[in-house]
C-alpha cells in the first residue's frame, strides 16, 4: 500500500490554491479567446451589413440583363461582367481542379518521401504565398505580351494558376488524414494500387478535396489583380475567350473608384452580388456534402 | 536460443514457414521462424506485445511490402511455391490470402458495394449473381438479418461489430483459402467478440483461418493449434490443448498462467 491519504477530509490548503489557480487561468483563457472572436465576428458581420446595406439597392432585374453603362447613364446593369465572371471562373476552376488533384494525389500516395515530392511540395507553397499581382503580372508577359493581346483565355490562366496551389495543398492534407489502416484493407484484398486510391482513398478524403476545391473558387471569384493584366475589362457583351472580358471584381474595382454616382451603385450591387454568390456556394456544398454517407 | 522448433503438425498445412527472418529496416523483428499452419484448421499467435505476432501475420499476405523500409527473408510455401519470392502478382497472392485488421474498416460506400468491391476486382458477374454472392458473405459473416434491409446505407453507419463483420464478410466474399486476422475482436464487446468466435468456428469448414490475439481465453476457445512466440522467437508451438495444458516451455507456461505478460 502506498502513502494515499485513507480520509478525503480536510484536503490541505496547497491543492485547494493549485485548483484555484487553475480556475482563473481558466477564466482569463476563456475570456480571451471570447474576446478574439467577438473582435472577429464584428467586422465580418459590419461587412455583412455594409454589403447588403449598400449592395440591395441596386438588386433590379436590369441587373442582370444590361450592360455595363457610361457614366451618369440612367439605366444599365452588370450583364457583361456577371457572365464574364461566370465564365472566366467556372473555366479555371475545370482547368485547375484536374491538375490540382491530380499533384496532390501524387504528392501524398506516390511521393511522400522521395525529392521530386519535397520539391513539388517547396514550389507549391510558394506558389501558394504568391502575390495574386505576381501571378497576373507573369501571365501578362508569358501570353498577353506575346500574342499582342489582353484575352479572357489569358485571365482564366491566371485564375487557374491561383486554383491549382490551393487544391494540391488540400488534396494533400485531406489524403493524408486517411488512416492507412483503410488504405492496407483495400490492398489487403488484392486491390491495385491505382484502384485504391480511386476508389477508396480519393473516396473517403472526397468532402475535404471538394471543400478545397470550393475554396479555391470563392478566392478566385474576388480576384482582380491576376485579372486586371489578364482578361481586362469589356464595356459590351462578349463570349470570345479571345477577347478582352469584363468581369465582377475588375469592374468593382472600375466602378468603385469613379466619381460617377451610378457607377458606384453598380459597384456595390456587384458586391453583393459576389458576397451572396460565394455565401450560397458554400451553404450548397455543406448541404450536399451532408446528404451523402 | 534453439533455432530448431519441431514441426508438430502431423496434417496437411497449408503454409510452411521455413527460417523466416524480418526486419524493420535495421530492427531484427522475427528470427529464424520455422512452423507448419494446417489446413481449415484455426492457428493462434499469442504472446505479449511486440513479440511480431502481428508481424509475422503481415508477411503472409506481403503487407509489409508497403513500406520500403521492411523487408522479410527465408520462405513461406503455400501449397509448395514461396510467396514470399514468386513472380506472381502480389494481387493475386492477396486474394487467395484474405486479411481482416484490428480496427473496422468499411470502405466509404454502401454495405452491398463494401462486399461487392473486392469480388469485382477478380470477377465480372451479372447483377444477379453478385447479389447472390453478397448475400452468401454476409450470411457467412452472420450479418445477413441485421443488414437486409439497408443494403445500400453507408457502411461506417454500421456499429464496430457490425462492420468488424461486415468486414470479414468482404474478406470471404472473393473467397480466399486463407484468412488472416489480425486481433478482430480488440475493439469490440463481448457480445460481438462471442458472435466472431462463433464465425470463426464455423469458417475453418471451408478456409484456413490464422488468428492474432491478446486474448488468450479466445485462443484456447476457438484455435486448434497455437504458436506463443516472445521478442521476435517462436517459443513453442502445437496443437492448443497441448500449449495451454502442458506446456513443455517454462517461458510458455509463465506466460499462459499469467506470471508474466
Amino acid at each position: 500500500m502506498s502513502a494515499v491519504p485513507s480520509t478525503p477530509t480536510a484536503p490541505d490548503s496547497a491543492r485547494l490554491r493549485l485548483h484555484a489557480r487553475r480556475k482563473r487561468v481558466n477564466a482569463v483563457a476563456l475570456t480571451l479567446a471570447l474576446t478574439a472572436m467577438a473582435f472577429g465576428l464584428f467586422w465580418l458581420i459590419w461587412i455583412l451589413i455594409e454589403t447588403v446595406r449598400l449592395g440591395i439597392g441596386g438588386m433590379a432585374l436590369s441587373l442582370f440583363t444590361e450592360m455595363t453603362p457610361p457614366p451618369q447613364a440612367e439605366t444599365g446593369g452588370l450583364a457583361n461582367a456577371i457572365f464574364g465572371s461566370l465564365a472566366m471562373v467556372s473555366l479555371a476552376t475545370l482547368l485547375g481542379t484536374p491538375i490540382g488533384v491530380l499533384a496532390g494525389v501524387y504528392l501524398a500516395e506516390y511521393g511522400q518521401k522521395g525529392w521530386l515530392g519535397s520539391a513539388t511540395r517547396f514550389i507549391n507553397d510558394i506558389l501558394l504565398s504568391a502575390p495574386s499581382i505576381v501571378i497576373g503580372l507573369f501571365i501578362y508577359a508569358a501570353v498577353v505580351a506575346r500574342t499582342h493581346s489582353f484575352s479572357a483565355l489569358a485571365g482564366v490562366l491566371a485564375l487557374a494558376l491561383i486554383v491549382i496551389p490551393v487544391v494540391i495543398r488540400t488534396t494533400e492534407n485531406m489524403l493524408s488524414l486517411i488512416p492507412n489502416a483503410l488504405r492496407e484493407a483495400a490492398y489487403a484484398l488484392g486491390t491495385p494500387k491505382w484502384r485504391v486510391i480511386m476508389t477508396v482513398t480519393l473516396k473517403a478524403a472526397r468532402a475535404g478535396v471538394l471543400t478545397g476545391i470550393l475554396l479555391a473558387l470563392a478566392r478566385i471569384a474576388g480576384e482582380t489583380a491576376p485579372l486586371l493584366f489578364t482578361a481586362l475589362s469589356n464595356q459590351f457583351w462578349t463570349s470570345d475567350l479571345a477577347q478582352p472580358m469584363a468581369s465582377l471584381p475588375v469592374t468593382i474595382f472600375k466602378f468603385a473608384m469613379s466619381p460617377y454616382e451610378n457607377w458606384q451603385k453598380l459597384a456595390w450591387a456587384g458586391v453583393f452580388l459576389i458576397t451572396l454568390g460565394v455565401l450560397l456556394l458554400n451553404i450548397l456544398a455543406r448541404v450536399f456534402l451532408r446528404n451523402r454517407h | 536460443m534453439d533455432a530448431k522448433v519441431n514441426l508438430p503438425v502431423t496434417e496437411k498445412p497449408k503454409l510452411s514457414v521455413r527460417h523466416l527472418d524480418f526486419y524493420y529496416g535495421g530492427f531484427h523483428a522475427l528470427k529464424n521462424i520455422t512452423l507448419d499452419i494446417p489446413e481449415r484448421r484455426v492457428t493462434a499467435f499469442i504472446g505479449p506485445s511486440g513479440c511480431g505476432k502481428s508481424t509475422f501475420l503481415r508477411t503472409f499476405n506481403r503487407m509489409y511490402e508497403l513500406y520500403p523500409e521492411q523487408r522479410a527473408t527465408g520462405e513461406i510455401l503455400i501449397d509448395g511455391t514461396n510467396l514470399l519470392t514468386t513472380k506472381e502478382d502480389v494481387s493475386l497472392i492477396r486474394a487467395r490470402i484474405g486479411m481482416v485488421f484490428q480496427k473496422p474498416t468499411p470502405f466509404p460506400m454502401s454495405i452491398y458495394d463494401n462486399i461487392a468491391f473486392g469480388v469485382k476486382l477478380f470477377e465480372t458477374l451479372p447483377r444477379i449473381e453478385m447479389d447472390e454472392r453478397v448475400e452468401w458473405a454476409l450470411k457467412k459473416a452472420a450479418l445477413w438479418g441485421e443488414v437486409k434491409d439497408k443494403l445500400n446505407q453507408s457502411g461506417s453507419g454500421l456499429s464496430g461489430g457490425q462492420q468488424q463483420r461486415l468486414c470479414i464478410a468482404r474478406g470471404i466474399a472473393i473467397k480466399p483459402e486463407v484468412l488472416l486476422l489480425d486481433e478482430p475482436c480488440s475493439a469490440l464487446d463481448p457480445i460481438s467478440t462471442g458472435k466472431i468466435e462463433e464465425l470463426i468456428h464455423e469458417l475453418k469448414t471451408d478456409y484456413t483461418v490464422v488468428i492474432v490475439t491478446h486474448n488468450m481465453q479466445q485462443a484456447a476457445r476457438c484455435s486448434d493449434y497455437t504458436a506463443y512466440m516472445y521478442l521476435g522467437d517462436l517459443i513453442e508451438f502445437g496443437p492448443t490443448t497441448d500449449v495451454f495444458m502442458r506446456p513443455k516451455k517454462k517461458d510458455t507456461e509463465d506466460y499462459i498462467t499469467g506470471r508474466f505478460g
